[in-house]
């Protein structure tokens, strides 16, 4: 039982994460139709200006919750404006083009950002500093579960919620809905579809990097690299949970984790991603529009 | 009087195909007017050119506003010009079907409202004002098309009649000074149709609107239109006065040349 419960965990941890990441390119998807391949860049740019944010605030003698509060809000301003760029840079200009020409130009940006952070910082590994600060709460709970589990788990679903009430009751996530839903309509209502497009990718990328800077602390170390990874799974989540679905993100974030926590205990960890490309396999063919996804006979 | 809209000498080419070839047309402030013509004349095609989803290849859009201020509309932004007052409906309905129908209207006080991301984000309390006042004008604005019984359910729910009340209250939502309407009777039964011809004189006198309607039933552009305008082929072949259109030769020539003319009755 113990162990099924540890499994448990580390599913829901990892899923908050990919759910996290999905959500990125979901809501994209949702309302440009492109499979925004640099977004798994942006999650790791967050994590790479947190690192770099808390090593210079350590450096100056600070420590402990201010570093996390002062690295997170940086790296989530930094990462949103890199989201926010790549948009104007390499999709804006390519809104009347063929959908083939975002999807190239996506890819296009990813490598570069890889490289580009390959060769400002490093190809190394580097450690990266356990940003929770010391808590009695987080120590009496640690029988149970792991402090950056907990505190991954918590941040994540009231981040989800918070996005959740933002699309459902504000005037900026119904003109996201009616966006989504026809992008010519909404202009016709008055929606500056580009600036909704733009808010779009600042939210998108500012998830990500709350989830990079999540996970490198958890995992203790970054490299240019780790966005590739989590960008594959994260988007596979998307899918599995039905792409342009926002709690389909969700969902399809938590049932890959757990998915992928359980395979890896119960069977064999060799097969880790096996099994989250399994069920993505399985799902594209019994049911291609994922879990939660619409049903693409509805557009018309 | 200075017309409010005025379109000049427009011209919308596809290719070598002329949709729409040097269009005049004039709109009164607080007029209805009707378009009318076969299939295939350049109705819609105009439509899209004064809403900004074609830009047109020649001529002028001209919105002269009450002040005084005129402003050319062609080369526009499509949110721009529903900002300076130019909204419509389509003929094949065009609800966020996915939304509630509350929701629906609430989007139309988009271009009439000031709130950003940080508002979203932070809610202070002017932006909750702003929102508690999108609510009600957005209600006020059902009940006054008899569907605040249904504010909550969604749109894609409703009968036909009232999804297309619905995208007219939409449209009325974003505040126009002219309302281009697209077959808004297409698919009633003649009782709806009275009903709808009811409502767009009640809307008309309450919101001091100016109404351009595309129309194939002949009844109801008779009852409503002050004037109307034909159109065939891309080219205005008449205008004026209910009487002087029922009777005018080229109108009738048009019609009845057609092969589907029972489309037109």
């Amino acid at each position: 039982m113990n162990f099924f419960w540890d499994l448990f965990l580390g599913g829901l941890t990892r899923g908050s994460i990919y759910a996290l990441i999905a959500l990125g390119y979901t809501m994209v998807y949702g309302i440009l139709q492109l499979i925004n391949f640099a977004h798994g860049e942006i999650y790791m740019i967050g994590a790479f200006t947190a690192l770099i944010v808390a090593s210079i605030l350590t450096l100056q003698g600070l420590a402990g919750l201010p570093v996390l509060i002062l690295a997170g809000l940086i790296a989530v301003l930094y990462a949103s404006a890199y989201g926010f760029t790549v948009e104007k840079i390499a999709y804006k200009p390519l809104r009347q083009a063929s959908r083939l020409s975002p999807l190239i130009s996506a890819i296009g940006m990813s490598i570069f950002l890889q490289n580009y952070v390959m060769l400002a910082q490093t190809s190394d590994f580097l450690p990266f500093p356990n940003l929770l600060p010391p808590s009695d709460f987080l120590d009496a709970i640690s029988v149970w579960i792991g402090p950056s589990d907990f505190v991954i788990i918590v941040t994540s679903a009231v981040v989800m919620i918070a996005l959740s009430l933002l699309l459902k009751f504000t005037k900026m996530g119904r003109a996201m809905r009616a966006t989504a839903q026809d992008r010519e309509m909404a202009m016709l209502t008055g929606v500056d579809v580009n600036r909704i497009i733009s808010r779009t990718f600042i939210i998108g990328s500012s998830l990500a990097a709350i989830g990079g800077i999540l996970i490198a602390s958890h995992v203790g170390r970054i490299n240019f690299y780790i966005g590739f990874n989590a960008g594959i799974k994260a988007f596979t989540a998307a899918v599995l949970g039905g792409i342009g679905s926002i709690p389909g993100a969700m969902v399809g974030g938590l049932v890959l984790g757990l998915a992928e926590s359980f395979g890896t205990g119960y069977i064999s960890s060799d097969y880790e991603s096996v099994f989250a490309f399994a069920i993505l396999i399985l799902i594209l063919i019994f049911k291609p529009d994922g879990i939660l996804g619409r049903s693409s006979q509805q557009k018309v | 009087m200075k017309p409010l809209l005025e379109v000049k000498n427009l011209t919308m080419a596809f290719g070598g195909i002329k949709a729409l070839d040097g269009v005049h047309l004039h709109i009164a402030p607080g007029q209805i007017a009707a378009l009318i013509g076969p299939n295939g004349a350049g109705k819609t095609t105009l439509f899209n050119c004064l809403t900004g989803i074609y830009t047109p290849t020649s001529g002028d859009i001209l919105l002269n506003a009450p002040g005084g201020k005129t402003r050319r509309l062609n080369g526009l932004k499509i949110n721009a010009i529903t900002a300076l007052g130019v909204a419509r409906t389509f003929q094949n309905i065009r609800l966020f079907g996915g939304m509630t129908v509350l929701e629906n209207v609430m989007i139309g006080r988009h271009p009439r409202s000031s709130s950003g991301i940080l508002g979203a984000i932070f809610r202070p309390p002017a932006t909750r004002r702003e929102e508690r006042d999108i609510v009600d004008k957005s209600y006020a604005l059902l009940e006054s098309i008899g569907l605040g019984d249904s504010a909550n359910e969604l749109a894609s729910n409703l009968p036909y009649g009232a999804q297309r009340r619905l995208e007219i209250a939409r449209a009325l939502a974003t505040e126009p000074r002219v309302l281009l309407l697209d077959e808004p009777a297409a698919g009633m039964n003649p009782q709806e149709t009275n009903e709808l011809e009811g409502l767009l004189t009640r809307l008309q006198a309450a919101h001091e609107l100016s109404i351009l309607l595309i129309e194939h039933d002949m009844k109801l552009v008779m009852n409503l239109a002050e004037n109307i305008f034909v159109l065939d082929y891309g080219e205005e072949i008449a205008r004026g006065a209910p009487q002087e259109i029922r009777n005018n030769p080229a109108v009738i020539k048009a019609y009845l040349g057609e092969e589907d003319d029972a489309e037109a009755q």
